[in-house]
């Protein structure tokens, strides 16, 4: 039993099925899936077309967190990289008109471009991470609108609006494609932690920074990789969030995600301050605050009262993981006092 | 000796320049610029904002961050507007609202300091739970029309003929004088900054670490409440998505005035000036007349990258001296 409980997934899988189990008793209809215009279409489907842009962030995020950083910026990349898209599917920009994929590519690309700043901020510079990317989320909204020239675009009625919508909101074999998006992405970055020396370096990188730096790891360069694929996942979840709401909103789109993406590797059960982490543990996380949100939704409560929610899971998933809590909680008072004076 | 007081005070020297230096090539580009009521006006306009940055010094300068603060703006302008619509005494409205603030902030940093949960979380936590308590209140805005509070809104200190400050620029001035002493005069203060240098060491000298971490969220949740006190005289309403981003201002503020996000250095004066610096860049946008607003995000970005940079390349020569001076001895 203690070893469940002790594996890092154990918290969030258990309070994402409470949820469930909840939505199942007082959620009418909450579990039911119905074929709709031949793809399945339900709660559950909403969830998972949902989370994506989320669970896209969030591994990101956790790549970035494990190196003892953090990346605030990306909702703003989020913004820059709807704001580059749709303007191109528009044919606003003046160049690559209408093209789908120069769209695609110069999306990424800005994202790319942007967690190479960050990176070359933190790696290079070696600014504290969080002022180094608030340098990015304050200025990138700004730059998304000097893209979009302070306009909401829309693509109700370019050419390629048919292909670009069916990223985000398209169905594939019955479920949304923007799933499948998130388990392509999702594999590829196991393979590249799990499977390759970058990836044994920044786990070790995680565990121990000093002790890798000294054996010889080039703590610099796994940096800026790390914050270029953070900029990478915030860019694909511009491009799905926008194509999801057929626009790009340049104040709006991505407003807060980097909470939630932060939220979502803290429920995961990643120390905030780097160190070992587990990525399938964060998109659990994603899923679960996801699901919150559908749960109000379906709850039919105020949406408003989300954050009021979310606060109450942070507060009591936090206070769950903590090991100063659980010892006093449960173990009598005794323990915990001394372990309190001595730090 | 001398060279040491200056390198220390290098980063606040620097702001303090640069203030000036937007305010003289804005005097000299537009008309109607260089007067007092303009110079006045960055402090009506900003009184909030300075407030909320002091408390937020303290917290940065202890090594921790509070993201709450701009929920906490919100929720005060909300709940104060609500109960003075159901005829509350306006005195004991302000009362309260510094006592949530303060609770909420005693809160927080219990949790993080005996659960050792990261401030950044926390606050968070605080974040969702104040912007959410705004929502059950209610959706829509509420108007203050309480005499007292339109009387202290419209009130003008004339200091010269057509040239006045507002009761909420004098609140802000005494917060920034008090916080400026409390900090480096105080006992208080200055364990705050051997807090925020290195907590382990801090206790091996008999800090009370625990009381002072948490003190500082009491602090910064006393000032966030105070600063939205002064922001209700300033709308005269409340409303929940009120001041959405405004704990990134007070952060980048206190990042231009030179404090440092690891803790440990950083000053209140500096931070003052930082809201200034965001204030007169605006005005300057303003005055422009023809950029839109999205460009005081661009331009106080490139600042903050600015000083971020500059404070890096101070931090760097200071090690390198220091270093040498370790191999010499």
């Amino acid at each position: 039993m203690k070893k469940i409980t002790t594996n890092q997934i154990f918290w969030p899988l258990a309070a994402f099925i409470v949820l469930l189990v909840y939505n199942a008793f007082f959620a009418k209809n909450f579990f039911k899936i119905s074929i709709l215009d031949g793809h399945l279409y339900g709660n559950l489907i909403d969830i998972l077309k949902n989370f994506a842009p989320l669970a896209l962030l969030s591994i990101g995020m956790t790549l970035v967190i494990a190196t003892g950083g953090v990346d605030i910026s990306v909702g703003s990349v989020v913004a820059i990289s709807g704001a580059i898209a749709c303007s191109i599917i528009d044919g606003r920009l003046g160049i690559f008109d209408h093209s789908f994929v120069a769209a695609l590519i110069l999306a990424l690309l800005s994202g790319i471009a942007c967690g190479l700043w960050n990176g070359f901020l933190v790696a290079k510079v070696k600014i504290q991470p969080m002022v180094a990317t608030l340098i990015l989320m304050t200025a990138g909204r700004g730059i998304a609108q000097l893209i979009t020239k302070g306009k909401i675009v829309t693509i109700n009625s370019a050419p390629m609006m048919k292909e670009y919508y069916f990223l985000g909101a398209g169905y594939f074999l019955g479920l949304p494609f923007a799933f499948f998006i998130v388990v392509a992405v999702f594999t590829i970055v196991m393979i590249l932690v799990k499977r390759t020396a970058f990836g044994l370096f920044l786990q070790s990188l995680g565990t121990n920074p000093k002790s890798s730096r000294l054996s010889g790891i080039k703590v610099d360069r796994i940096k800026l990789v790390v914050y270029t694929i953070s900029g990478l996942m915030a860019s694909i979840a511009g491009i799905l969030i926008s194509s999801n709401i057929k626009g790009a909103d340049c104040n709006n789109a991505g407003l807060f995600i980097e909470l939630d993406a932060i939220l979502s590797v803290a429920i995961g059960g990643n120390s905030l301050n780097g160190g070992r982490f587990m990525i399938p543990a964060s998109i659990v996380g994603a899923l679960f605050v996801q699901c919150l949100t559908t749960t109000v939704y379906a709850l039919g409560v105020p949406p408003e009262a989300i954050s009021l929610l979310k606060a109450i899971v942070i507060l009591v998933l936090c206070l769950f993981q903590s090991d100063s809590f659980r010892q006093k909680v449960f173990k009598g008072t005794g323990r915990w006092r001394k372990g309190a004076d001595a730090a | 000796m001398k060279k040491g007081i200056f390198s220390r005070n290098f980063s606040l020297i620097v702001t303090i320049v640069l203030f000036l230096l937007l305010f003289t090539a804005g005097s000299l580009r537009y008309r109607g610029f260089f007067s007092a009521q303009v110079f006045l006006n960055l402090f009506i306009d900003n009184a909030y904002l300075i407030i909320i940055a002091v408390g937020m010094t303290f917290v940065l300068i202890s090594g921790g961050i509070d993201i709450s603060v701009a929920s906490v703006v919100a929720f005060v302008g909300m709940l104060s507007a609500y109960l003075l619509r159901n005829g509350w005494n306006p005195y004991l409205v302000m009362l309260l609202m510094l006592l949530i603030g303060s609770t909420g902030g005693f809160l927080m940093g219990y949790i993080i300091h005996y659960f050792k949960i990261q401030p950044f979380i926390a606050t968070l936590a605080g974040q969702f739970l104040y912007r959410g308590a705004c929502f059950i209140i209610s959706t829509s805005s509420i108007l203050i029309d309480n005499p007292v509070y339109s009387t202290i809104a419209n009130y003008q200190i004339k200091l010269a003929p057509r040239t006045y400050i507002s009761i909420s620029v004098v609140i802000a001035l005494i917060v920034v004088i008090a916080g400026a002493i409390t900090a480096k005069f105080s006992k208080f203060g200055r364990a705050v900054y051997a807090v925020g240098g290195n907590e382990q060491s801090a206790n091996l000298m008999g800090l009370p670490v625990a009381r002072i971490k948490i003190s500082v969220y009491v602090l910064s949740g006393f000032c966030a409440a105070l600063g939205g006190i002064v922001f209700s005289f300033y709308t005269l309403s409340g409303y929940g998505l009120q001041n959405i981003g405004l704990e990134m201002d007070a952060i980048a503020s206190s990042v231009i005035g030179g404090t440092l996000l690891t803790g440990g250095v950083g000053s209140v004066v500096g931070s003052m000036f930082g809201v200034l610096i965001q204030g007169i860049i605006q005005t300057i946008i303003i005055f422009q007349g023809n950029l839109s607003s999205w460009w005081t995000k661009v331009a106080v970005a490139s600042l903050l990258c600015l000083f971020i940079v500059l404070q890096r390349v101070i931090s760097a020569n200071r090690e390198r001296i220091r270093r040498r001076m370790l191999n010499d001895s």
